[in-house]
């Protein structure tokens, strides 16, 4: 690869060709500020926060897009750039709410931490200001397009990335703004409510809808047995929300943490996780062996299940007929649970901990009521529980470890992996193997189907059929197979797709921020969770031998279709007279 | 593609009669696979339906395989584009130099409310549909308004509501 050498505040650097002035900035530890710019996601030149000066060139330039040139002479906080900075965030602020002190974003803010890079200490301007209502249509995410900065990284995660255009930029000039289709809300459009736009938003223009506050009011009720389940990614990104390195295993210090915050049991989503593998291992095993349809496709990720649902309609008899683990984990605790605790079932308050934003909405489906109420009642992201944590004033970082609460908090590394890409299908396949052939698997590391390659394939031969698997993580790269299913092109059985880019340790409902790096980091700490437990196959988890001995019979079985299974509704792509797409 | 029903089309009073919706067709099938071809399918569009209503950018949409956010995005943006039907009477107000320093604004103000709807948008009744352009090439007869064929030269806002009197008149028959 060619090289390329140019100096930036008198200092020489060389770097390759076609390397924008801020990268090779950041080669020599110069920081430019930027705001609009978010590395692998955004680099348009719109917010003009990174202009540097260019010997030579008239006017200052865009460090994000602007390439190096052999010689050029960059200067990163002249008099002049310094001003011209200011004055555009100046003229940023002059619309905004100015609400930083009770605005959710509060402490973690690229609009704060930029105000304060550049020292801005007024806004000269006073002009027009914008007017917007936030948008609550959703269960899951909360647009508040007033605190918008139209820096578009939304826009470019939810087209690019995932694929799913639920918003773009309308209107022109000071009428600008990043909304639906027709300014429609949210929730009546084909928007997956993943969250991917809320984890790059630099302000608080888009978030998760926040339900700390009926978390508290159930567990202030004593009328009520609460209980929480925690998703296998969010015991090694939790840590973030208090300091501590991204990939930090915090499992024992979460369950410590929310017995501090007053729940009654502290079980884990990992144990239906492992079940989840019981139901749909069988499940496949029963479409090969009787001519189903085929490939199968996973079912755990809600922002997935909707995608297919307004995108795929078509390809909705391939998707396995098993709930997510948290849904079957809310459908178990107010059955199978309350008639061994001997609690009512309209006693029992479920609330899941989940890297997720669309597990918002999944909860709140009106079909997810298999124990005769809601199954699960309130979901918290990873960033609400750290808020949660931090209003209790629980010093998370000191916690002792302590252990999951019997039995739905007895787990294997199998339901771990869940939380990375690739990881139920590793778990699938284990067990598949084991139970079809009857013979233990040699290496369970299925390495082929981990990491962060989009589409990534396996083959496991099992009795004379080799299975052949495929997984796919962020929309966009789903809809390259998706493509290739609805085409009869793929020849697969079995493929894992998960929402968000990564997996669930890359989730929409994570701590800020969460980049290529972060989601590297946590995906290695959640393969360390599975090396360092005794079980490592689903099927081999006593509770779950249990749970099917005491109470379900057997996988597939009618109890099973009962509670952990469920069916899918067709949904439009576009609003529609009798309302869509919701 | 699907049947393209929408909150503002369909059952009750459609944009698009059976020839709109077979030129509209025409329209989407001329463009289909073409990338980058949104922005002249939507002038074609809106030539044979004669303005953009949902409906259309949805079947737009649909037909060309655009997402239907980019496709308002678009929308929304070019002036040249129009979600609402011109009125009977289509009122442009030149802005351009000569008549702003001669009192364009304020004529476009008074024009506003007396209509009471802003620039690019059409009233209610289907009347009058007012639209701000440049230059009208009568910079001497400033400030000028144009009300389908007929021109009215050095238009005072207190003239206003007179010269829409007598297209109301006009109208009535």
């Amino acid at each position: 690869m060619a090289t390329v050498k140019l100096t930036i505040d008198r200092q020489p650097v060389e770097v390759e060709q076609g390397t924008t002035v801020l990268r090779a900035a950041e080669k020599l530890g110069i920081r430019i500020p930027t705001l609009c710019y978010l590395k692998d996601i955004n680099a348009i030149g719109a917010c003009r926060v990174c202009v540097v000066e260019v010997k030579g060139a008239r006017t200052l330039q865009a460090a994000c897009v602007t390439p190096v040139a052999e010689g050029m002479e960059v200067f990163t906080s002249t008099p002049r750039v310094l001003q011209a900075r200011r004055h555009t965030l100046e003229l940023i602020l002059s619309d905004h709410p100015m609400e930083c002190l009770t605005c959710i974003r509060n402490q973690n803010c690229e609009l704060q931490e930029v105000s304060e890079a550049l020292g801005v200490r007024e806004v000269r301007y006073q002009g027009k200001t914008s007017r917007h209502e936030p948008d609550r249509s959703t269960p899951s995410l909360v647009r508040n397009p007033a605190k918008c900065v139209l820096c578009r990284r939304c826009v470019a995660v939810c087209q690019k990335v995932q694929g799913v255009n639920a918003v773009q930029t309308l209107e022109r000039g000071f009428d600008t703004v990043v909304a639906p289709a027709f300014h429609l809300p949210l929730g009546e459009v084909a928007c997956v409510l993943c969250g991917q736009c809320a984890l790059v938003c630099p302000t608080g223009a888009i978030h998760e809808r926040d339900q700390v506050d009926e978390v508290w009011a159930a567990l202030a009720d004593p009328g009520k047995h609460v209980v929480v389940q925690t998703a296998p990614a969010t015991r090694v990104s939790v840590g973030e929300e208090f300091g501590l390195e991204p990939g930090s295993i915090v499992t024992g210090k979460l369950v410590a943490a929310l017995r501090r915050l007053g729940f009654d049991r502290v079980f884990d989503t990992d144990f239906t996780a492992d079940l989840t593998i019981m139901e749909e291992g069988h499940e496949l095993i029963k479409r090969v062996k009787e001519g189903g349809v085929l490939p199968m496709f996973t079912s755990c990720s809600p922002g997935w299940i909707k995608f297919i649902e307004h995108f795929y309609p078509s390809l909705l008899p391939n998707l396995s007929t098993c709930k997510s683990p948290q849904q079957m984990f809310g459908a178990l605790a107010k059955t199978y649970y309350a008639e061994k605790a001997g609690i009512l079932p309209e006693q029992i308050y479920v609330v899941s901990i989940m890297p997720c934003t669309a597990k918002k909405f999944e909860a709140a489906r009106p079909e997810m009521n298999a124990s005769g109420h809601r199954d699960v009642d309130a979901v918290l992201t990873t960033r609400e529980l750290g808020r949660m944590l931090r209003e209790a004033g629980i010093d998370f970082s000191h916690l002792p470890e302590e252990d999951y609460d019997a039995p739905l908090g007895i787990s294997t590394g199998a339901a771990a992996i869940f939380g990375a890409t690739g990881g139920v299908m590793e778990a699938a396949l284990r067990t598949a193997y084991e139970v079809i052939t009857g013979n233990p698997l040699g290496d369970i590391n299925i390495t082929a189907v981990r990491g962060l390659e989009g589409i990534k394939e396996a083959s496991v031969t099992l009795d004379g059929l080799t299975l052949k698997a495929a997984v796919a993580h962020g929309l966009g790269n789903a809809r390259k197979l998706l493509d290739l299913v609805a085409q009869g092109k793929a020849d697969y059985h079995f493929i894992e797709i998960m929402c968000c880019p990564g997996g669930c340790i890359g989730g929409g409902g994570q701590s800020i921020p969460t980049d290529t790096a972060i989601r590297q980091r946590r995906i290695e700490a959640i393969y360390d969770v599975d090396e360092r437990m005794v079980l490592r196959k689903s099927h081999e988890n006593p509770a779950v031998q249990t749970l099917y001995r005491e109470f379900l019979g057997e996988p597939l079985g009618h109890r099973s279709h009962e509670l952990l299974h469920t069916h899918y509704i067709p949904r439009g792509t576009v609003p529609r007279k009798e309302g869509v797409a919701k | 593609m699907s049947q393209a029903t929408c909150c503002k089309g369909s059952a009750h009073g459609t944009a698009l009669d059976e020839a709109k919706l077979a030129a509209l067709d025409a329209v989407i099938a001329k463009y289909r696979g073409s990338p980058g071809a949104l922005i002249s399918a939507l002038h074609e569009a809106q030539e044979v339906v004669g303005y953009l209503p949902q409906e259309v950018q949805v079947r737009v949409a649909e037909g060309l395989g655009v997402p239907l956010s980019e496709v308002y995005g678009v929308v929304s943006f070019y002036a040249l584009f129009s979600m609402k039907p011109k009125g009977r009477f289509k009122i442009s107000l030149c802005k351009g130099t000569a008549c702003y320093v001669r009192g364009a604004p304020h004529v476009l103000e008074r024009l506003e409310k007396e209509l009471g709807i802003t620039a690019g948008d059409t009233t209610d009744d289907g009347m009058f549909s007012l639209d701000v352009v440049r230059c009208l090439g009568a910079c001497g007869l400033g400030p000028v308004i144009t009300i389908n064929e007929d021109v009215h030269a050095r238009l005072k806002p207190d003239r206003v509501p007179g010269v829409l009197e007598a297209y109301r008149r006009a109208d009535r028959g």
